[in-house]
């Protein structure tokens, strides 16, 4: 019996959620009774892969092939399934990234496998996995059910937290045969240094009140946390801020410590991407602005007044 | 060029979403019903590569009596030919079953390229897209902002975190939408009156090959539904200059709400 972590690397740097995977991972095995493993998928990564150790693996599979070096849903999928057909866990858990919801689809699909996808809490009843899950963009949190072998989850970045347990970290090697993609990677472009938003701890996001595409205010006070620049479903049909850069419904739903909407009324597809955040901040003109009646603190109060005093005023208590 | 577009109706965003008697589905009966924003850029996208390739767009999907008039609308934006599948053993069911019936109703069919929304905005499942070209044993590309097409190749990209990726593909092919992708056009009244002479095609999961068992594979069973924690709306920091207001919220922020 086994709980297996698929755990997700980017130029052989691993990814926050896939400690967090690791970590609730560990957690549903003490749960089971069982062991957690932990499984890598790259080119060079032996050398990091030790590492999950630190977070309760017992072993660390290492597939390990050239052809790996880039993420491609072909050949993922099919070592993947081979590793997961081959150390039948009970549990595989990943995270939701964007390769991580793109592969468990599949793999979900190739081993006829229940995926609860964008999972928020997860807990073992009887064996069978039981997710919470926000749907309706987060309008509805859903407990569901899973039934069969291996039984997935998805977890949403940012929303579980990440422990430190020592495990045994034994790394094993195993055959991989990555087999002849159909697909052809043809480059990454990446944005230094930008901060992800559904992986950020602080958002400050703009809306219709910002009025225009300058967003200094927001991105000085955005720099100054380390946190992500988001906007408004209006302020990006504005054309704005890039699509990227939507929180919503029908955007990216975030759920930072802290988010600060700044010129945002709150619309109802916006409150259900970011209400889950921990803290939320409103700054906005209007006193009657819905975002308000979601908000922990709020300035009723010009965004261009108040965004770069607040500014100011975090950089004196952060020292 | 054949193009199929995987589409779902689903709530309206602007929805607010009641949970039912029976505390595991919602209240349908007020809610104005639409087509998966993200399924939206699937038909405007489909509709581009016709025009400028030629060929046929065919929206195939899995749904009740009403999910017609989503089709209805698809076709009214200009897309040739719909098929529901709709049989009353698909109720309840998960995803992956989802992607059994639309696989099976795809292989009727002829086609070049299938275009999927990334999720649907009602089960946030992000799954069905991808397990369709799963099953048909097709490239998959999912999250896309931007397509190529040349040469029987697709060149996708697809957003990552923090960058996009460049990714291609041998035609057949699905790949599944990203928001930016296009702004998906308005349905021209001319084109709703000619929407209402196009074929659009019902069958049940018999007429597909399937039966009722493919219901009953559903793994994915939701046993309960809550509202969001309540969030009260907080306090709202007084102050008589801006400076007074942004240093009072910097110390809560600070020493009560400890997120700095």
């Amino acid at each position: 019996m086994s709980v297996l972590a698929v755990a997700e690397q980017r130029d052989g740097v691993f990814r926050k959620v896939t400690y967090e995977a690791l970590s609730e991972g560990k957690r549903l095995a003490d749960g089971m009774g069982s062991d957690l493993v932990a499984l890598v998928l790259g080119s060079n990564i032996e050398n990091a892969a030790g590492e999950l150790g630190k977070y309760g693996a017992e072993r660390i599979l290492v597939a390990e092939h050239e052809a790996l070096a880039e993420y491609l849903t072909d050949q993922y999928t099919k070592v993947a399934a081979e590793a997961i057909a081959a150390e039948n866990p009970e549990v595989v858990i990943l995270g939701a990234s964007t390769q991580g919801k793109d592969l468990s689809a599949r793999l979900s699909a190739r081993l006829g496998a229940p995926l609860a996808m964008e999972c928020v809490a997860v807990r073992v009843e009887n064996g069978n996995v039981v997710a919470t899950r926000p749907m309706y963009g987060g309008k509805v949190i859903a407990e569901v059910a899973l039934n069969g072998k291996p039984q997935m989850v998805a977890i949403r970045p940012n929303a579980m937290s990440i422990v430190e347990t020592q495990g045994a970290g034994n790394v094993e090697k195993l055959a991989v045969d990555p087999g002849e993609s159909v697909l052809q990677f043809v480059e990454k472009k990446l944005e230094t240094g930008k901060v992800e938003l559904t992986e950020a701890d602080i958002v400050v996001s703009g809306g219709r009140g910002m009025g225009g595409s300058d967003y200094a205010v927001v991105e000085k006070l955005a720099e100054l946390l380390g946190g992500a620049v988001g906007a408004s479903r209006s302020a990006v049909d504005e054309g704005w801020r890039p699509h990227s850069d939507q929180v919503g419904q029908t955007g990216k739903v975030v759920s930072p410590n802290l988010y600060i909407a700044c010129g945002i009324s709150g619309a109802i597809q916006h409150l259900a991407g970011m209400s889950s955040s921990k803290v939320i901040v409103a700054i906005n003109k209007d006193a009657e602005a819905p975002i308000f009646s979601k908000a922990d603190y709020g300035i009723v109060g010009d965004l261009f007044e108040i965004v770069p005093v607040l500014t100011e005023e975090i950089a004196k208590v952060k020292g | 060029m054949e193009i199929l577009v995987l589409l779902k109706q689903v709530p309206d965003t602007e929805s607010i979403i009641m949970i039912g008697d029976d505390g595991r589905s919602i209240k349908t009966a007020d809610l104005k019903w639409v087509i998966n924003p993200y399924d939206e850029f699937a038909v405007e996208e489909a509709l581009r590569i016709r025009e400028a390739q030629g060929g046929k767009v065919t929206i195939v999907s899995v749904g009740t009596d009403k999910a017609v008039e989503a089709i209805r609308t698809a076709l009214a934006m200009g897309a040739d030919e719909g098929v529901l599948i709709n049989d009353p053993a698909i109720a309840g069911i998960d995803g992956l079953a989802t992607a059994r019936i639309l696989a099976a109703a795809v292989k009727q069919i002829p086609y070049d390229l299938i275009i999927a929304g990334m999720r649907a905005v009602d089960d946030d499942n992000f799954q069905v897209g991808s397990a369709v070209a799963e099953l048909l044993e097709i490239p998959s590309v999912s999250m896309v902002i931007k397509e190529e097409l040349d040469d029987g190749k697709i060149r996708c990209h697809r957003t990552i975190e923090g960058g996009i990726e460049v990714v291609e593909a041998s035609l057949p092919a699905l790949f599944t939408t990203q928001r930016g992708l296009n702004e998906p056009r308005y349905a021209s009244l001319p084109g709703i009156m000619k929407a209402k002479k196009k074929p659009l095609e019902t069958k049940t999961l018999v007429d597909i090959g399937l039966d009722a068992s493919v219901a009953e594979q559903t793994t994915v069973n939701i046993v309960a539904m809550q509202p969001p924690p309540e969030r009260k709306g907080g306090r709202i920091i007084e102050g008589e200059t801006a400076q007074e207001k942004a240093a009072e919220l910097a110390r809560l922020l600070h020493e009560e709400a400890k997120v700095l």
